[in-house]
């Protein structure tokens, strides 16, 4: 067959770089759907909600939409903190969370889209910053600092939340109480808490994870629903609540999409992560490192 | 409670579906047609639903799938000509179709029925996939194949693709001896359908099937234990949700005239199949019809006086408010008052 | 002599941790097996991976002559094994008559084809909820049970599948003496009908007077198995166990 090297390693570059990003994207739902065993769909809404909220101060005030990001991590680890709370008297307390927690993140997810709509319109959006436009280029493959950059804050994101995950007592609580509920309890920690310091903190994943989406493309809202197969097929491959998985099925999926937008054009892409999810799902639920 | 059994309920059902049939047919305006016919079309979205997340408690996300997959069933055969068709196995060796040109154009209600066994057959190999997963992994999944089946339409050329397909429809056709309007027409079918989703769904409540599938949703766990075969019932669940959506997706196109993907995918399918049967309430046949009648009205309403943006924003507001206040619905509330007036 | 149920060498972990470590377990028919050990030690998951709501690992579960494993727990519940919560799975939507004409209707039933299609399951349900003492509740909700009243329920639905194999998971838990002493003179006429009962429980005085054998779990492994009276007195039971 013939193949050109310069398009397949271009388009595995930018795979490779992709797949970063949705690591950064998925962290998030690792931590409230693989540890917290909480659906939330909604996920990628808040990630959009990230977005356009780096769109408006960086239109409006010139700040670099990274930093806007930063910024915002302790309103978007409050916003979480403050829905899980609803889902858990809601839902979690009555025990009724398969039906109506499902309907509820759908729900938001919903509001959240059309709310964007009204408010900013269904035109797509883009962020100025420096480093939009100019490529790095390594022999034949070009790396545009779009996607790099991204990445790479991505990759730092993900090894601070591994970190935390790993190094400190609330992370380890938050591993704990995935595992086993009863002990944290007996431990003289609250299990509520805990979650909710969870959930908070894969919602501030958003608010990065939506910056960096609108560096490395124009984003309009309902940009969010393909990101929700993308997630949680990440997820589900990479097995539920392993880090390492995670990275390693988001690059994985990063470089397929690349290599079937590539070679097939770009309207396949969504069916490439949605299709895997059900692969994944019909085949192989534990994931590729799952037990 | 009167009892009544599913025969005489049929029967009622009929004959409130004759008295407003006729009463349309005699004021005949065409506006009230086209709103109606929505709102029986989500009668019979909000039912069919139901039967897979109230009874079983397993959440579709994906309605528009199978609405769909009707849909485009019934252009796929629109488009079907067995005059210049031909199917070539080799360069050399061809088949053509000239023995179906009696069958074409193939007459809706038969188009109804071809809709409903693609979208249940789709429904039972998903459930197939994926059912022995939990619940939220269906749920997810379900999601994931409507995403992939509007892709695969979308790359679809024979059907339009991305850019639509033109439906032509005929002026008039005869209904029970009667000469309607086409609008008149696909209105009595889709009243006929939401008639028989009606007793479907009210049937299986009252049968040991909807007992099992109330198991299923209470604690799958304990009614595997006690002898309830939970994949079997599930199976059948998602296969007659499924029939009925695709269903009601067939003469979609025949209503609309022009179909792209993106109406037959629309984000108000999703939305509404869920919102209406958890605003109305799900634990019986009843809250479907009262969510679909007054959720389908109101945003009939709003989408002429208000956008169709704004309308939508509120059925996702009310979906999360009733999800989080009233549980069990409409019908729920209405319960929880008779409860505490019979009490002294 | 061939056992009614046959554990061999089963075997059962959750990701790092080993539940069950190669137990082997042999139930006769008509028997009363007493299963004791400390929590944690696998008695649930054992009785899980019997019933099919686990699937174990290593080995195979045999019962009436036949594999199981690999079945669904539906199928097993048909071939007649029945087993009752510890922590209890009502079905809360319904009343607990209702609750117990599900598996009259989706084992019993199923079994004996529609050849008792008209027999009477509103006495049935009555008469199987007598047996525990909740006659009078029969049209209340789960919800309006006590802890205690729900583990009864449990038993009561277990018996309505009409077992030839009963396991009754701490259903005595929180009883009174009076109502313990009811519940073993049920349990022991059940046997006498000829129903196999394997009865967990941490109440030492109910599991000496009903067993015939008795074995003991202990972090996933069996450490003793045989007369009531022996297995008390080994020193490893009483170090592991009772001794505390």
């Amino acid at each position: 067959m013939d193949i050109s090297w310069d398009l397949l390693l271009n388009a595995i570059a930018a795979g490779l770089l992709l797949g970063g990003f949705y690591a950064a994207v998925t962290a998030g739902v690792s931590i409230s759907f693989g540890m917290l065993d909480i659906v939330n769909i909604a996920h990628p809404a808040f990630v959009i909600l990230g977005s356009y909220l780096a769109y408006f101060i960086n239109i409006n005030f010139g700040v670099d939409p990274i930093i806007v990001s930063i910024l915002m991590l302790p309103i978007f680890f409050a916003l979480g903190a403050s829905v899980y709370q609803v889902y858990y008297l809601s839902f979690e307390k009555r025990g009724q969370e398969s039906l109506r927690g499902l309907a509820f993140f759908f729900g938001l997810l919903f509001v959240t889209e059309v709310s964007l709509i009204l408010v900013f319109g269904v035109d797509y959006r883009y962020v100025e910053a420096a480093y939009i436009g100019p490529s790095i280029h390594i022999g034949i493959v070009d790396l545009p600092l779009r996607m790099l950059v991204p990445c790479l804050v991505a990759l730092a994101l993900f090894s601070v939340i591994q970190l935390v995950i790993t190094r400190t007592f609330t992370g380890r609580a938050i591993m704990a109480v995935s595992q086993d509920q009863l002990a944290l309890q007996l431990m003289a920690v609250d299990p509520i808490r805990i979650k909710r310091i969870a959930f908070g903190l894969s919602i501030a994943t958003a608010a990065v994870a939506g910056a960096l989406l609108i560096i490395i493309q124009p984003v309009e809202p309902s940009v969010g629903r393909e990101y929700i197969g993308r997630v949680f097929a990440i997820c589900v491959l990479g097995g539920l609540g392993s880090m390492p998985g995670t990275l390693i099925a988001a690059v994985l999926l990063g470089v397929v999409e690349s290599l079937t937008a590539t070679f097939y054009g770009p309207s396949w892409a969504p069916a490439v992560s949605f299709g895997f999810l059900l692969f994944t799902l019909a085949f192989r639920p534990a994931g590729l490192l799952g037990r | 409670m009167i009892q009544v059994n599913t025969a005489k309920f049929s029967l009622i059902l009929i004959v409130i579906g004759a008295v407003i049939m006729a009463f349309a047919h005699w004021v005949h305006v065409d506006y009230l047609f086209f709103a109606s016919y929505t709102i029986l079309q989500f009668i019979v979205l909000a039912t069919a639903w139901n039967i897979l997340g109230g009874y079983c408690g397993y959440v579709n996300f994906g309605s528009a799938a199978f609405f769909a997959m009707g849909a485009y069933s019934s252009v796929a055969l629109y488009k079907f000509d067995p005059q210049s068709f031909e199917f070539c196995f080799t360069d050399s060796t061809c088949m053509s179709f000239h023995f179906l040109d009696w069958a074409f154009p193939i007459p809706i209600p038969v188009l109804i029925i071809i809709g409903g066994l693609v979208s249940g057959i789709a429904g039972f190999g998903m459930g197939y996939l994926t059912l022995r997963l939990r619940g939220s992994f269906f749920a997810i999944a379900t999601l994931a194949l409507a995403v992939v089946l509007q892709t695969l339409v979308v790359n679809w050329d024979f059907v339009g693709g991305s850019r639509g397909a033109y439906i032509i429809r005929p002026e008039n056709m005869e209904f029970a001896g009667i000469e309607l309007n086409y609008i008149e027409y696909l209105f009595a079918l889709m009243l006929l359908l939401a008639v028989i989703a009606l007793v479907t769904a009210r049937t299986i409540e009252r049968s040991q099937l909807g007992f099992g599938f109330a198991t299923i949703r209470d604690d799958e766990l304990a009614a595997e234990a006690s002898g309830v075969p939970t994949l079997r019932l599930k199976l059948i669940a998602t296969t007659l949700s499924g029939a009925f959506m695709g269903m009601a997706g067939a003469p979609f196109p025949y209503y609309i005239g022009y179909l792209q993907p993106a109406s037959a995918f629309g984000l108000e399918y999703a939305v509404n199949s869920i919102a209406m049967p958890m605003i109305g309430g799900t634990t019986t046949w009843v809250g479907p019809l009262i969510g679909a009648v007054l959720l389908g009205s109101a945003q009939q309403y709003a989408t002429v006086t208000i956008s169709s943006a704004v309308n939508l924003l509120i059925v996702g507001l009310m979906l999360v408010a009733f999800v989080i206040i009233a549980p069990n619905g409409l019908v729920g509330l209405v319960q929880e008052r008779l409860r505490t007036w019979r009490k002294p | 002599m061939s056992a009614l149920l046959h554990v061999n060498n089963i075997s059962k972990r959750f990701g790092g941790f080993v539940a069950l470590d190669d137990i082997d377990l042999e139930v006769q028919p008509g028997e009363r097996l007493g299963l004791i050990g400390p929590n944690g030690s696998g008695k649930s998951t054992l009785v899980n991976c019997i019933c099919g709501t686990l699937q174990n690992e290593t080995g195979s579960v045999y019962f009436d002559g036949h594999v199981i494993d690999g079945l669904p727990a539906h199928q097993r519940t048909h071939r007649g094994v029945a087993r009752s919560f510890q922590l209890p799975r009502p079905f809360h939507s319904m009343s607990l008559a209702d609750n117990l004409r599900i598996p009259l209707l989706y084992t019993v039933r199923a079994r004996e084809g529609m050849l008792h299609a008209h027999s009477d399951l509103e006495g049935r349900c009555r008469e199987l909820l007598d047996m525990v003492g909740l006659g009078a509740k029969a049209k209340q909700m789960p919800r309006d049970l006590t802890q205690v009243e729900m583990r009864k329920l449990e038993l009561a639905r277990a018996m309505a599948a009409e077992p030839k194999l009963l396991i009754a998971d701490e259903s005595m838990a929180g009883l009174s003496h009076s109502e313990i002493e009811d519940i073993l003179a049920l349990l022991v006429r059940l046997n006498e009908r000829g129903i196999t009962i394997i009865l967990i429980e941490h109440i030492m005085s109910a599991v000496m007077s009903f067993s015939q054998r008795l074995a003991v779990l202990v972090s996933g492994k069996k450490i003793a198995d045989g007369k009531p009276q022996d297995v008390v007195r080994d020193p490893e039971v009483v170090r592991a166990y009772l001794g505390q």
